[in-house]
């Protein structure tokens, strides 16, 4: 377990699931810079640490190491509890963690494809609802998922991957609508291709084909995407909500 | 604990959770009572249900599962949720638990 702080109004309170690494490492490494505290979930607790002691070397006002199998649902209420215990608030959600299949519809297992739902839709899906939960007394919260180009328009060899974006997508957009109200804003981030370990298997020769398609004519980079994320966190974007932002170097056009 | 001391927590949730309800459904304390349902007033929506929750779960410290979220259709409902997670009130009945 990482140390801790107590938390002072003023300094927001961020919990980013799938911090180990990729993307959500990144936006905790931007979020640090911006002086939040940080909770950091992920399976993966030793590298969870090493990003705990970055953020902290960063500027992040705390940060706490919660390694958690987001799929064990009683496991993600003790994170949920914790964070109450600790800081009795939570402004920011950023729901980071998820995994890919590459395969094509006729060799994906029942099995993989429940796995997917499992990790990027259902656990995503619990941690909003316990973060509404937290956010909805101050009347004021941000919740970011991830969703993906491929959720908005598909790719061959990922059709599995593509349905549970999208519901990232869906869910996203409903729970502006319903939390609205409650002043918790929510949209999603929908990367296109970017340099993490879930494309790290990608050949020389696939990368440079998919290059062919972007505008930018090259590939991204998590702390790109992370920019982004820190935008949706900061008062500037306290008027957005319900958004799907597409952030591919123009790979959607 | 006494018997005084007894009734005094026992008072004392009660009105803790009256003040709950009223602050998450802006409403005046005295119109809550065991009675009272969700949808029944106009204040009692589902927005103000998560309110509620949120309320409840700050005011008793503790964490409430979904179940208990669905269930909580009336204050009495709540008493009898809570005192599952060993709040204590007066006058407790289990009459609706497991209710539609």
């Amino acid at each position: 377990m990482g140390s801790t702080a107590a938390s002072d109004i003023d300094t927001p309170v961020s919990l980013i699931t799938g911090a180990s690494r990729g993307i959500g490492a990144a936006v905790a490494l931007r979020l640090a810079a911006s002086g939040h505290h940080l909770l950091l979930t992920a399976r993966n607790e030793l590298g969870l640490t090493v990003i705990a002691e970055q953020c902290r070397q960063a500027g992040a006002a705390s940060a706490t190491v919660l390694p958690c199998d987001l799929t064990d649902q009683a496991a993600v209420l003790q994170v949920f509890n914790q964070i109450k215990q600790q800081h009795q608030r939570l402004d920011h959600l950023i729901n980071a963690a998820g995994m890919m299949q590459d395969s094509m519809l006729g060799m994906t297992r029942l099995a993989d494809l429940q796995a997917l739902f499992s990790l990027n839709v259902a656990a995503s899906y619990q941690c909003c609802q316990l973060a509404a939960r937290l956010m909805s007394r101050q009347k004021s919260g941000n919740i970011v998922n991830l969703a993906s180009k491929v959720g908005e328009s598909g790719a061959i060899g990922q059709s599995a991957y593509a349905a549970s974006k999208a519901a990232v997508s869906g869910l996203t957009k409903a729970l502006a609508k319903e939390l609205g109200a409650l002043g918790i804003r929510v949209n999603a981030v929908a990367p296109g291709f970017i340099e993490t370990d879930l494309t790290a298997h990608y050949s020389a020769l696939k990368k440079q084909q998919l290059c062919q398609q972007i505008s930018l004519g090259r590939t991204g980079q998590a702390d790109e995407v992370a920019a982004l994320v820190q935008f949706l966190c900061s008062n500037d974007a306290k008027y957005i909500s319900g958004q799907i932002i597409a952030i591919d170097g123009g790979f959607s056009l | 604990m006494t018997a005084a001391n007894h009734t005094d927590l026992q008072i004392s949730n009660t009105g803790r959770l009256k003040h709950a309800f009223a602050t998450a459904l802006a409403i005046d304390v005295a119109r809550i009572s065991d009675d009272l349902a969700y949808n029944s007033i106009a204040e009692w929506d589902s927005t103000a249900h998560m309110l509620l929750i949120a309320e409840l779960e700050n005011c008793f410290n503790l964490m409430l599962d979904t179940d208990d979220i669905i269930d909580m259709s009336s204050v009495q409902m709540a008493k009898t949720i809570l005192s599952k997670h060993g709040v204590v009130f007066e006058h407790i009945t289990t009459d609706h638990a497991g209710s539609d």
